[in-house]
């Protein structure tokens, strides 16, 4: 392999929250990778503050969130809120796992550009990254 | 730009993940940046790990730099993990294993990919490594990619190399072989809570025995990440070893070498774009082709491409 400084899209995908289950995280985590993506996986039992110091830090064009414990809207509002603090007002947000259709537009509402349920195609995940984040 | 310099010299964290990403990228305001913040490094302690995958060189770093912060020192970290060979993506795990530093404001982790550069490193890691240093961090330490037998560029970088080895990993001829062995400044058997320990620290001290009467022994030391055994016996070790290099001379010496190695690397960079600039793809191809069916040989090839640099 010959070595390249090309900027490739970094990518923090995180799980907040409680819940031990990340197989979709690191489902996503590998796609994403396979997709040419430098992706910064930090493991299960984030605070919100950790995870938006690890955006901030690694300074990542987009941040994925995935959740299983149904408190996404307890939660990710804070994540959010946490973000902002910081100054991190430019990345593109997605969320992934265990969140009922009816949460999307308050999801929406917060900033989040897509919500990947169960059964999404992973190059979905990875086209929508492509076509959306801001570089 | 200026705005973000500005930010950067008041210890903006923010400006600084933003400046690392754009010297990472070698993009050309990152040369700009880079350029402006130069004169302000030079005065951090480099401290590379390095190891085998899973030798716990990590878990050891984030226990280090845990340590480091109970002396009230501040810490940048840079952790490199592979990118792929095929799809140039990269799973980035460090930070897994420095969770308890995650929000301390007196610490930054930054992961970066592989990217392809040899000896567990990355294409732009004296870079990013010196703007870290410009921040005014008084430690920078460095992981390495797992390493194995021969990655040795760490030490052109780190001013201080530790070596993580772990028992039961090989038996006594391993470390008799040449090669990363060589450049350890500090050895280090981590997972010193797993059998054979003690066995492997007295197979490395017989060892070093053998070296040259006169040359400086790397300490060896036990330490058991998990549990932060045993570093604060490092970090005793560390700045023993920084001390013997500022009054050997040795310290002035690796400064003038890595800087001798930098400026020759991206000399070797700019003239390769330029090659990459002055010759069409199409033109390229076809040399290629011609390799591949022996009608030429590479050296003929890579004369003909070169001859806008050669004068």
């Amino acid at each position: 392999m010959s070595t390249t400084t090309t900027a490739q899209i970094r990518v923090l995908i995180a799980k907040p929250g409680l819940d031990g289950h990340d197989r979709g995280a690191k489902v996503v985590a590998r796609a994403l990778r396979d997709g040419g993506c430098e992706v910064i996986y930090t493991g299960i039992r984030q605070t919100p503050e950790m995870i938006a110091e690890a955006a901030l830090q690694e300074d990542v064009d987009v941040v994925g969130l995935s959740i299983l414990s149904g408190a996404h809207l307890e939660l990710f509002p804070r994540v959010i809120a946490e973000l902002k603090k910081r100054g991190v007002d430019d990345v593109l947000l997605f969320c992934g796992g265990i969140i009922p259709e009816e949460d999307s537009k308050a999801l929406t509402d917060l900033g989040f550009s897509a919500v990947f349920r169960p059964g999404t195609n992973t190059q979905d995940i990875v086209k929508f990254v492509y076509e959306h984040v801001k570089k | 730009m200026d705005e973000l310099v500005e930010r950067f010299l008041k210890k903006d964290r923010r400006a600084l993940a933003r400046i690392i990403s754009r010297v990472e990228n070698a993009t050309p305001e990152g040369r700009e940046y880079f350029r402006a913040l130069y004169p302000h490094s030079g005065k951090t302690h480099i401290v590379g790990v390095t190891g085998g995958a899973g030798s716990g060189k990590s878990t050891l770093t984030g226990a280090l730099a845990a340590a480091y912060r109970k002396r009230e020192k501040t810490v940048g970290i840079v952790a490199v993990d592979p990118s792929s060979p095929f799809t140039k993506g990269a799973i980035l795990g460090d930070r897994i294993r420095m969770q308890d530093l995650a929000l301390d404001p007196g610490v930054y982790v930054r992961s970066m990919a592989g990217r392809g550069a040899l000896g567990g490193l990355a294409p732009t890691i004296s870079e990013v490594v010196s703007v870290m240093d410009a921040f005014g961090f008084d430690i920078v330490i460095i992981e390495t990619i797992g390493a194995g037998q021969d990655e040795v560029e760490i030490a052109g970088t780190a001013m201080t190399t530790i070596l993580v080895n772990n028992p039961g990993t090989g038996d006594d001829i391993q470390a008799l072989k040449a090669g990363i062995i060589e450049i350890a400044d500090i050895l280090v058997v981590n997972k010193a809570d797993h059998p054979g320990a003690d066995v492997l620290v007295s197979q490395l001290r017989a060892l070093l025995s053998l070296s040259p009467a006169g040359s400086r022994r790397p300490p060896i030391l036990k330490t058991t990440a998990t549990k932060g055994e045993g570093l604060d016996e490092l970090i005793d070790a560390i700045d023993e070893h920084y001390e013997y290099l500022k009054s050997s001379g040795t310290l002035a010496e690796h400064r003038t070498e890595d800087a001798r190695r930098q400026v020759l690397s991206i000399a070797r960079q700019i003239l390769l774009e330029r090659i990459q600039q002055t010759t069409p793809e199409a033109e390229l191809s076809a040399l290629v082709d011609r390799i591949a069916a022996r009608e030429i040989d590479p050296h003929t090839a890579a004369e003909s491409i070169t001859t806008s640099v050669r004068g």
